[in-house]
């Protein structure tokens, strides 16, 4: 499918992306093909831990997330594409790199070497990195027309403990911008989707949701384009405004661009089907 | 009329703030576990004016640390503010002074559990326990099990059932749980002392 070099990456799905999101890990999947990326999923992975972890018991939270750091061969980057996984699994290495200690008991533990170099990044920064030029060879559809809010949410590239780390911002607007979409100003991009609240206080979560949605509405955007999974849920099933806007997970939209044909699988799993959408502006059949 | 008698006539009255006893150990192992210094925060509110979740908060975030300065920690220990904080870092990022607000709050989660002070809002607690149940027995998060199981626990039957029923038809929930292969690898992890005081 690809004449380019095939880079090698270790992949962290996590669980949102392996259930909930399967949508989101289908389309990454298939854009990561056409543009000669081999996500190679971690064998036996599990939870990063998640804030419930974190809530609860810290040596949990961090023995969880470094597990999955066991189990990454060295030599190759680890990708994640969730980012509060992304957060919680640099955010264990950083504690390791701090204490050898722990880093030495749980190497002990579980026999494995804990890398403490290994490179975790987001999906987004692989793009950036490496496929810039491969985009703009592989572009199949243009976007043209398709007016998006980029909408990050909280992890990406808030958590103060890592902020001498890279950050996300505006890469979702530069790289749709290379597939031809136009990114809209204005409307909430960070707001918090109202993460597990959203499960225990939806009451509570229906009102900021409906803010984020109706800004977008006002700024006469088409869609939000999400770079975070558990977002993406929230803002689609909590919204109760009026009008609803589709809510597209970032790799959707991307692998759309590159020409993916799948993408009835992924779109029957959104409560606010993007097809009128799509095909109003001729992006799909 | 000076302006104390003005506002004893329209305000019902006011608890007198009776600052705590400085418990210097626990004021240190605050400072020390979130990793930043509460006592730089002059009021300045723009935590509590970017906070998305405020209106479901008992004392707005600056409350929280003036509150820590004087040493009321029973009063934060069992607020809600605590929980309510999703840690989408907002007020960390907005703070003048660069204290990490979320951290704290992160911190006084723990401090709550640990001592075994009463809980503002169970139903959070729960939802998180739920959570650890569930990466307990499979390693990773089974959503319909976890939901499944908070509502049997807080026994919000019916509240909330349409999204969950979207949600089913799209084949977002899984019915089958998938499960990490050396189990043993994770339930080892969760000897924590958490699980043991209760």
């Amino acid at each position: 499918m690809s004449n380019f070099e095939q880079l090698n990456f270790s992949y962290f799905p996590g669980c949102s992306l392996a259930t909930t999101a399967a949508e989101s890990n289908a389309s990454m999947m298939k854009a990561a093909r056409i543009l000669g990326f081999n996500l190679i999923e971690l064998e036996d992975w599990n939870c990063c831990g998640s804030s419930s972890a974190q809530t609860l018991c810290k040596n949990l939270a961090l023995s969880m997330a470094a597990r999955n750091l066991s189990l990454a061969p060295a030599g190759r980057p680890l990708v994640a594409m969730c980012p509060r996984c992304l957060h919680y699994l640099r955010h264990a290495q950083a504690c390791l790199q701090k204490d050898p200690e722990i880093h030495r008991e749980l190497e002990e533990r579980w026999a494995r070497p804990i890398p403490l170099d290994l490179e975790i990044i987001h999906f987004l920064e692989v793009l950036v990195r490496f496929g810039l030029d491969r985009l703009k060879q592989k572009i199949k559809r243009s976007l043209r027309g398709l007016r998006f809010v980029p909408y990050y949410g909280c992890s990406v590239f808030r958590p103060p403990d890592l902020e001498r780390q890279k950050y996300y911002q505006g890469e979702m607007e530069n790289i749709l911008t290379v597939l031809g979409a136009e990114s809209i100003v204005g409307a909430y991009t960070h707001r918090c989707c109202g993460s597990f609240l959203s499960a225990t206080d939806p009451e509570l979560v229906t009102p900021l949701v409906n803010e984020i949605i109706d800004s977008a509405v006002v700024a006469e955007a088409h869609c939000l384009v999400t770079a975070c999974a558990m977002c993406q849920l929230n803002l689609e099933i909590r919204c109760s405004s009026q009008v609803k806007l589709p809510i597209f997970h970032f790799s959707e939209v991307l692998a759309l661009a590159l020409g993916a044909e799948d993408y009835e699988e992924w779109f029957i799993r959104h409560l606010v089907d993007p097809r009128p959408l799509l095909q109003k502006l001729y992006l799909v059949a | 009329m000076s302006q104390t008698q003005a506002r004893e006539k329209t305000d019902p009255p006011m608890q007198a703030i009776q600052p705590g006893e400085r418990n210097r150990t626990l004021l240190a192992e605050i400072k020390k576990r979130s990793g930043t210094d509460f006592n730089r925060c002059y009021q300045c509110r723009a935590c509590a004016n970017g906070c998305p979740f405020v209106q479901a908060m008992d004392f707005p975030p600056n409350v929280v640390l003036r509150l820590l300065q004087y040493g009321m920690y029973q009063q934060v220990l069992e607020c809600k503010t605590i929980w309510v904080c999703a840690g989408c870092h907002t007020c960390s990022s907005q703070c003048p002074m660069a204290i990490d607000i979320a951290g704290v709050m992160d911190t006084l989660r723990l401090l709550a559990v640990e001592q075994g002070v009463a809980i503002a809002k169970p139903n959070i607690l729960d939802f998180h326990e739920e959570v650890l149940r569930s990466l307990e027995y499979y390693g990773r998060a089974h959503k319909l099990g976890i939901m499944w199981r908070y509502k049997v626990r807080t026994r919000r039957w019916f509240s909330d059932m349409d999204t969950g029923l979207k949600m089913l038809a799209k084949r977002k929930l899984d019915l089958r749980p998938s499960r990490v292969s050396a189990i043993n690898e994770i339930t080892d992890l969760f000897k924590c002392y958490w699980r043991e005081a209760r």
